[in-house]
Order: structure tokens, then sequence, then C-alpha cells
């Protein structure tokens, strides 16, 4: 409610500036109900490419339209919690509009297992709401510091895929504000033109007000799980077959460094929610602290020798006899949450993720050959992740998801090199016909896009003239 | 569990204040202008964990219909036994320095329209015996500056008009709580850049609630703002006029 002249206790207390701001850097990340991005670090979570942003936090989504007349010579695009690695988040020399503080609960179907909310609540802050209810969200990718709108824009997918779908299969119904005013409720059977391209419509249709989605019952916090190491590429597709009959989720992490008979050797989880009555029915603790990495080094931290060294420590972490144990739902499906601001470690270069998908009739094929690539660049990093994607077709034009095997793989300041190794990852991908996500790029060619998403052409037609992304205009070449 | 009306209910400190309220299940009659936004904060409220939520749509300004709001409130929630004043806007003060009409409505929304529910408000609780009226003030409040000399005076008449009360209820037993926050980021203070001595709604509410709860009288908030307007306090007036604060 209050301000006092801004300047001037600025200019009498700027001794005590450096103290503050760590105090406040630390504090930030304690609380995942902070709501950090309204302090405007509208960056995106990889860190490169590296633009300056001017961000609006929007309090209502009404008052679009007032910043829009604001600003009516820019572009804008809805920013939430900036956790897409590359340029879909940015908008360079436009606005950003920041949807962090539209985060209320409009509605909850405690029976029915249904939930609304605004388009700028965290999943993780709907998990608060509603785990402890018994509902537990249908589809969470790998952090749940995600705004419900990101998540919906980008149609992420989970561990579940091969029998859930990705989570625009989970919406039920959403609301779009269009930047002439116009309301559009979207839904399977209404408008439903307009539902299709906005899931995975990376922002670009409007303004998500609000969605409803539909949750799955649980019977407490737990997962179930088992841990199996495999050897080799040809043993991941063996053991995710079978395990994707039993198991609701499945991930496998790769070394990413490994080769020849070990290429594409790992380690696979797959879990359950416990039931009602499991031999572990004690309350498994959640870590209480959550330590943040504390600044950006100027440097990274992350090269092929401390990747080598990890991979190698990772692969063979001790795992229990039969691999199988109970955890609480954070660690099973957030690991990396559990460090704020990891990204940091890869340095002021910022990095870049790499996420493919490529059909199972050419998968085995070439996946092996995307392994075999990246691990004799040595270039690849701490985080590949490997995944059965299932036959659930995605709703949105632009959706990522589809049949096949996917690999997901981390690159350290994405330098020449890097990019020259993925250009050549594009074009195996392409062959095979498969896709590159678009949430995690910040470099594939508009002929490349255009290949993977065949159905950009329609999808234009549901643009808002007053929404862009970086992202946007760089596959367009340079055209709005 | 505590009976609260809330005035200016939309503001972004008041929400982030009244779903720590809802957290302990408290009831919640809830005014403020916009009917649309009015009602997502009491949904939402509502599956915070409010016992009970009630929305009436009323401006500020309206003093003439604040002694009927009390009355609605404590009939509609069984009883009322706080009161949280949150509503105010920052006027531009080049503006109000070049037009009388402006500074004069920046007084009214920022100082009569609450020295007129503090009023009725005060008779009320000191009626019954008990209460809690808690009011955001402001730190500008504390000393006169160029930059802000019309939204300062209004938060000044307005702290001085708590202090007051809290002598005469004293002796009711109701508490008055002086809410006095540094920079804070809502969409009052949009247009301005923003530094590092700015809190988030969230930080304030932290403080505003547990002001209410633990009856603390005097709240700065952040806690460091009580030091900084104790310096700018005592500054004497020779150097004071020549800054450019």
């Amino acid at each position: 409610m209050a301000h006092v002249g801004a300047d001037a206790e600025e200019a009498v207390f700027q001794s005590f500036r450096n103290g503050l701001s760590i105090n406040f850097q630390v504090k930030r990340g304690l609380s995942i109900t902070r709501r950090s991005s309204r302090l405007l670090h509208y960056k995106s979570w990889g860190g490169y490419p590296s633009t300056p942003q001017t961000g609006v936090p929007l309090y209502w989504g009404q008052d679009l339209l007032v910043q829009l007349a604001r600003y009516p010579e820019s572009k804008v695009l809805p920013f939430g919690n900036g956790r897409s690695q590359g340029d879909v988040c940015l908008n360079g020399g436009g606005i950003l509009v920041g949807t962090r503080s539209m985060d209320r609960f409009l509605h909850f179907d405690h029976l029915q297992g249904t939930i609304i909310c605004e388009s700028g609540v965290l999943l993780g802050e709907l998990m608060e709401m509603t785990v402890p209810r018994g509902w537990f969200p249908i589809v969470t990718p790998g952090t749940r510091f995600i705004t419900i709108g990101g998540a919906i824009a980008n149609d992420v997918h989970g561990k579940n895929h091969h029998r859930a779908g990705s989570f625009g299969n989970q919406v039920l119904r959403l609301e779009l504000l269009r930047s002439d005013g116009q309301r559009l409720i979207c839904s399977p059977t209404e408008n439903r033109s307009w539902f299709e391209a906005t899931i995975g419509g990376l922002g670009l249709t409007g303004l998500i007000l609000w969605a409803e989605l539909r949750l799955r019952p649980i019977a407490n916090p737990l997962i179930h799980q088992q841990v199996i190491r495999f050897s080799h590429l040809d043993d991941f597709f063996a053991i995710s077959v079978d395990s994707d009959q039993d198991y609701e989720y499945t991930l496998a992490w790769v070394d990413g460094h490994a080769t020849g008979a070990n290429l594409g050797r790992g380690v696979l989880t797959r879990g359950n929610h416990a039931g009602f009555f499991t031999d572990s029915h004690r309350q498994v603790a959640q870590p209480a602290l959550q330590p943040s990495f504390p600044v950006t080094l100027p440097f990274s931290l992350v090269n092929p020798w401390t990747v080598s060294l990890f991979n190698k420590f990772y692969y063979h972490k001790p795992i229990r006899k039969d691999g199988y144990s109970t955890i609480h739902y954070r660690p099973f499906f957030y690991p990396l949450d559990g460090i704020l601001h990891w990204n940091r470690v890869y340095g002021r270069g910022g990095f870049l993720q790499y996420q493919c998908v490529v059909p199972t009739a050419h998968g085995r094929d070439a996946m092996k050959e995307i392994l075999s690539r990246i691990a004799a660049t040595r270039l690849g990093s701490l985080i590949a992740v490997l995944k059965i994607f299932g036959a659930v077709s995605s709703v949105g034009l632009l959706s990522f998801p589809r049949p096949g095997v996917t690999l997901a793989i981390d690159f350290p300041n994405p330098g020449p090199r890097t990019l020259e190794l993925l250009s050549k990852l594009d074009g195996i991908v392409r062959q095979a016909g498969g896709a590159v996500y678009p949430a995690k790029d910040a470099r594939m060619s508009p002929e490349a896009f255009h290949d993977y998403y065949p159905k950009t052409d329609r999808f234009r037609e549901f643009i808002d003239p007053r929404f862009s992304s970086q992202f946007w205009r760089r596959i367009r070449g340079g055209n709005p | 569990m505590r009976k609260i009306l809330v005035m200016g209910a939309t503001s972004a400190i008041a929400q982030a204040t009244n779903r720590l309220f809802a957290q302990d299940g408290d009831y919640l009659f809830l005014v403020a202008r916009n009917r649309e936004k009015l009602e997502s904060i009491s949904a939402d409220l509502a599956l915070r964990g409010a016992g009970r939520v009630i929305t009436v749509v009323q401006d500020a300004n309206a003093t003439e219909g604040h002694a009927a709001l009390v009355k609605q409130a404590a009939q509609a929630l069984g009883g009322l036994d706080t009161l949280l004043v949150a509503h105010g806007l920052l006027p531009d003060q080049k503006q109000c320095q070049a037009s009388w009409t402006a500074t004069r409505q920046a007084l009214e929304t920022n100082a009569l329209s609450i020295l007129s529910l503090l009023t009725h408000g005060a008779n009320h609780f000191e009626a019954q015996g008990h209460g809690t009226i808690a009011v955001i003030s402001s730190v500008a409040g504390d000393r006169g500056r160029q930059s802000n000399y019309v939204y300062g005076a209004a938060k000044a008449m307005v702290s001085t008009f708590l202090q007051g009360l809290r002598n005469r209820l004293h002796a009711s037993g109701v508490t008055v709580v002086t809410i006095k926050p540094g920079f804070v980021d809502t969409p009052m203070t949009a247009s301005y850049s923003k530094g590092l001595l700015w809190a988030q709604p969230e930080q304030v509410a932290r403080d505003i609630h547990e002001a209410v709860v633990s009856k603390r009288e005097i709240c700065y908030t952040p806690w460091f703002w009580r030091w900084i307007m104790w310096v700018i306090q005592h500054l004497p007036e020779w150097l004071f006029k020549r800054l450019s604060l």
C-alpha cells in the first residue's frame, strides 16, 4: 500500500545495499509461495540466449488490455515462472506480461477431482492444495515450479506419458483473453479449434486466464519405486517395454558420455502411487531443508571431466538388491527441485537442453546414432533422460509428444561446437520423422521446425496479432 | 477464529493477508469496488480454508454507507471482532501540487474515508468491549517530504487518529494496530523501478497477520523501516529541508 519517494531512502541507505541484496537472495528462494518473479527476473531457465527483457506484472487477467494500451507499439508474451530453457518464454524488444500474481483458485470439486485455477498458479501450489485432500495432477513434468498456464502453453509431459498422454489431455476447459478483448471459453466441445491451438500454443494465441484440470485420486503422498541399472541402450528398451505394462511412471537417466559396449547405459526408475495398505505406511518425510545454489558463477562447474566423473559415480551408485523403496512424491518427481537455482552451476554462459522424440519404428537406430554422436563429442552434460512416449495423441496443433522414444540432455554454454552438434542431431531426427521440443530450444532452424510440426500453417491462423515471442520470430525467419 | 471486515479487499496486501486469515479458518467480510475481482478472491479464500466469505461491492469513499457496512458485517458473520482497512491510492504528487481537486481527492480516499470507517468501527468495538482495529498507514506519514507529502499527510492523519483511538479504546479492551509498510511491490507502485528496499506483499502480509494475532500495536514492515524512519524523523529540519527526499 505504501510508498515513499523512491530515490530518497535509496540514496541514504546505499551502503546497506550489498548486505540487503544477499539477504533477499537467500530468502527469496526459500518458499514456494514466495513470488520471486514479481521482482522481475524475466529470464529463461537456461540463461541462453541472454536478452534484456521488459517485464510487466499482471495482477488480474483483464489488466492485459490496460497494458496493451500502454505499450501500443510492442508485442507481448505471457511469462509464467521462467522455467523454459530456451527462448519460447522470451520476447526481446517487446513486453513480457508476468502472470505469477494471477494465482487464485476458483473452484475445487473434492468429489469429482477437478480444479479450476488462474493460469499463474504454480503446479506445486496446486499440489499443496490437492494432495492433502487425496488428489494428484494426472501429468506432472520434472519440476513443480511451473505455472499452469506455462504447462498448457508448452503441453508438458511427464513420466506417465505412456498411460496419460501430456498435460493438455487433462485440461477440461480454459478461458482465453484475446488482445481485442474477446474472451473465449475453450474445451474439446466448445471453441475446439482454439483449444487445440492454445494447448502447446507457446503463449501466442492470447492470455490463458484460467483452466480447469482433471485430477486423479491418491491414497497418500507416497510412491512405491524401483530402481534398475541397465548397461546398454538395448537393455533400456527391453526394461521399458516391460515397465510400461506394470508401472504408471517410468524414466531413465543415461550416461551421456558412455560409448561402445556401454552406450546408453543408465539407471531406470519406475513407480506407482502407494495404495492404502502399504507395508511402509509410516510417514515418509520430505527434506526439511531446501538448499539453494547461491550465485551464478562467472564460469561453469560443468565440463567434460566433471561430467564424466559425475556420470560414473551416478551410474554406479549403490542400489538396494531388489531396488524397491517407498518415497515421498517430491523426490520421486522433482529430484532437481531439491536444489533451488541448480541452473546456476552452469555459470553465466547458461545451458541449453536438447529434447527430441523419434518414432518407435526407427527409434532404436536413430537413438543409438544420436547417443553415439553426443558421447563422441563429450559435450553432453549431467542430466540426460530417456523415456518411451505412448500412443495417447496430444491435443495441441504444436504439441511435442508423439509415440516413440524421447531423449533430453543438457549442454552447458552452447558454443559453436555444441550448436554444430545439435544441427547434426536435427538431421537425424528429421530423417527419422521425429521432432524437437520448442520449450527447451533456442536454435532450431525454421525448416526443421516446419518438418517437426506440419500443422504450423493451421496454427498461424490462431496467433493473436499483438502476441509474439523471440522463439516465434526466430522460427519465422524474422517474420512476425 | 476471527470475524473480520476487510475494506479494500482486492488490494495486493489485503489479498495476501487474507490468505493467512483464511488458513486460520477465519470468517471474512470483503468490501471492494470490483465485483469480478471480489468473486475470484472470495472463491480463492474459501478454498484456502476461510470459514465463511461474504463480499460486498462498495466504494470506500461512499462514507454515508459505512455505518450500515459495519452493522451488515456483524450481522452476516455472526459478530465482528476485527477490522482491517487496506484501501488507498497513490496520488501523483506533481498533479496534486498543480490541482487542489486532485489533492482533495487523495485526502478523501486516503484519510477521510478511513476516518469515517474507523469512527463507526471504534464505536462498535467499544460497545462490545473487545476487538482489533488494524489499519494500513505508511512510513510516508512519519515525515513530510517533497516527493509525496500529500500522500504522507493523509497517512499522518490516519496514524495520529489511530494513536488517539488506541488511547481512547484502551480502557474498553480494544486493540488498535497501526501498520506502516515501506516500499511494497503492488499494482499501486507498478510504475516504479524496484530497488533492494522493496518488499513483496506476502512478506508484509505475514507481519500484519502476526501483529493482529499478537496484538502488536505499531508494526513497521519489513522491520528495518522502523530504524530507517527513526533516522529520517531525527534529522534536524535545517538539514532535512535541504535534502531532495
